[in-house]
């Protein structure tokens, strides 16, 4: 079979593989080439696993030859964020302090996508521990946009929604702290869903913000996100933050439709009041074109009040750095990372290593959650934006009441020119919409819907209450299939 | 930004005097995290650093004393495990990874040497 007959979704490749008729090598070998092809201007990856990834492949193979059934992602190339551990396989989150480091263990996630049968190709890059939304932080050289390499990929998982964007592997995972899954699904025009928080396991995710932190998928179609989320939730007691239920498989949801589901645009984030600057036309005529479109499919649009999300911004930007700058404090020198040597003292050393490891936006983060927690301003910043997180949880509660989905733009704006948002509160005001989802705990979907400026893609976001993603699958299938039916 | 470095000329970055950071602000959070600043970056970052608590305002603004804060979304707690010793043989993966060890500890300089 040649590369151009081969499936290249993720759930007709595992079909495939499964019944013999492609070979998970063959496979491979046709994602390999798509970075031998374009990588060198794209750098989606860190580190490309080309060896590893053939070993991985011909065991499946041999277990399909044996007559095994491998699994749901059998034979499936998967590209993970380079913030994920990997045991024996460099995890640096772009970051000097991590550069070369092997952790002694896999993360949950990464050990759930090798068993369900799925072959990861490389580690990509992003912004340095997962801080930014562009990929222009990562100590190795920002990733590039693969519809446009003078354009950002949107971050921080930047790296994940380019390596699927360019076709490196039709799965990836990222993680979303304030967005870092949904804005550069968004930009890159492909699917990517936050699940809600607890659903996966964070185990050997390397914590930015503990509270806010949840791992995710990148896909080209709905389908592919609801097979990979189902193969990633569950319960895991090594993360005591993970959700004790069972999580509901989505895929059976796949085809529920939105007959009689109602569906609220979220006022604040549809460019009116305070929130309005940043909002471009295009991009909030395709949310409008998206409320529509599961309109005609049976769906009762209409558009809600979420009053305290345009708080988000600034209570996100007080709880994510002083959890921040509490996580990272273990990036010392001593056990693992970067050292710089010749300090007379631990302390010294300390210091020496934690400035020359960092990059500027973590400093600036670290510092900025030092201060939020110090003394005399603990009350006034970080204990105030907590209260402020209650408000937003409330206010979706409310708006829950009425509506059964709410629908937003996902990114105010579409791909930004690199250097376009050298002013760090600029890069931060991308992140408003995706924020409150973080802040509240629930899952969030953005899907490519139309193109706006310069053609580029627009992603819409749909976001649901607490373990609501089998509902957002159901309201993503339908976007998806409006969405092909306008580019037809 | 080098007209920022030094005190007076920030102070002008927010009008609401308990928003005002100093660049020396700026250089006892930088020590507080373990970080040292060339008077450079502190000339950057001292202006950014106030221009996203200038931001926050708005928040510092509402009456949310009533509110109980969230600290997580979910509001686990106590989660046990049976207490039973588990293999963790990593050790020597571990110890590879060090910056310096010996004798199976991790080695760093002495805690009391002379100051840098």
């Amino acid at each position: 079979m040649s590369a151009a007959e081969l499936p290249t979704t993720a759930v007709d490749i595992a079909a495939a593989v499964n019944a013999g008729e492609v070979s998970a090598a063959d496979v491979l070998e046709a994602h390999l080439a798509a970075v031998d092809a374009t990588e060198s201007e794209v750098h989606a990856f860190n580190e490309v696993l080309a060896d590893e990834a053939r070993a991985a492949a011909a065991v499946i193979d041999q277990r399909i030859a044996a007559g095994e059934n491998v699994g749901p992602l059998a034979g499936v190339p998967i590209a993970v964020k380079d913030n994920m551990c990997t045991r024996g396989i460099a995890t640096t989150c772009s970051s000097k302090i991590l550069e070369g480091w092997k952790p002694p263990y896999d993360a949950t996630a990464v050990e759930k996508i090798a068993a369900a049968g799925s072959v990861m190709i490389g580690k990509t890059n992003l912004d340095e521990f997962a801080m930014g939304s562009s990929t222009e932080n990562s100590a190795f050289g920002a990733t590039k946009n693969p519809l446009d390499t003078n354009l950002v990929p949107g971050g921080s998982s930047g790296g994940s929604a380019a390596a699927v964007a360019a076709g490196y592997a039709p799965l990836a995972l990222g993680s979303d702290t304030g967005g870092s899954i949904r804005q550069p699904a968004a930009l890159c025009g492909v699917v990517g869903l936050k699940p809600t928080y607890g659903a996966v396991s964070r185990y050997g995710l390397i914590a930015f913000a503990s509270s806010l932190d949840q791992i995710g998928p990148f896909t080209k179609t709905v389908a592919d996100t609801a097979t990979l989320f189902d193969v990633i939730a569950g319960h895991d007691r090594r993360d005591s933050t993970s959700l004790p239920q069972a999580i509901e498989p989505t895929v059976p949801h796949l085809d529920d439709g939105v007959a009689g589901l109602r569906v609220g645009l979220i006022t604040e984030l549809m460019g009116v009041g305070e929130m309005a600057e940043g909002f471009e036309p295009e991009v909030l005529a395709q949310t409008r074109a998206a409320a529509d479109a599961l309109a005609a499919a049976g769906a009762e649009v209409g558009e809600v009040s979420v009053p305290s999300s345009i708080y988000g911004l600034s209570a996100y930007y007080l709880i994510a750095p002083a959890e921040a700058s509490s996580n990272l404090a273990r990036y010392d020198g001593v056990r693992y990372g970067h050292r710089e040597h010749g300090a007379a003292n631990t302390a010294g050393m300390m210091k020496a290593s934690r400035t020359a490891g960092f990059g500027p936006e973590v400093k600036r983060r670290v510092m900025l959650g030092t201060y939020a927690l110090s003394a005399g301003y603990h009350d006034a910043f970080y204990g105030k934006a907590q209260r402020v997180r209650t408000l937003i949880i409330n206010d979706f509660d409310r708006a829950y009441q009425d509506y059964d989905v709410l629908l937003s733009p996902t990114s105010p704006c579409v791909a930004f020119p690199f250097g376009s948002k050298d002013d760090p509160l600029s890069m931060y005001l991308n992140d408003v919409a995706t924020i409150p989802s973080n802040l509240a705990g629930h899952p969030a979907i953005s899907v490519p819907f139309g193109t706006g400026r310069d053609d580029l893609p627009v992603g819409v976001q749909v976001l649901g209450p607490l373990l609501s993603e089998a509902r957002l699958m159901a309201v993503s299938a339908v976007l998806e299939a409006a969405n092909g039916e306008a580019a037809a | 930004m080098s007209e920022a470095n030094g005190g007076d000329s920030l102070a002008s970055v927010s009008d609401d005097e308990s928003l005002v950071l100093s660049a020396e602000d700026v250089a006892k959070v930088a020590d507080l995290a373990m970080l040292e600043l060339t008077d450079d970056e502190l000339a950057t970052f001292t202006p950014q650093l106030a221009a996203i608590l200038e931001h926050a305002h708005d928040i510092e603004q509402l009456d949310v004393d009533d509110v109980t804060p969230t600290h997580h979304p979910y509001p686990l707690t106590n989660i046990f495990r049976d207490d039973v010793v588990e293999a963790a043989d990593v050790r020597d993966e571990a110890l590879a990874m060090a910056p310096d060890a010996e004798d199976n500890q991790f080695k760093v300089p002495p805690a009391l040497g002379e100051e840098m």
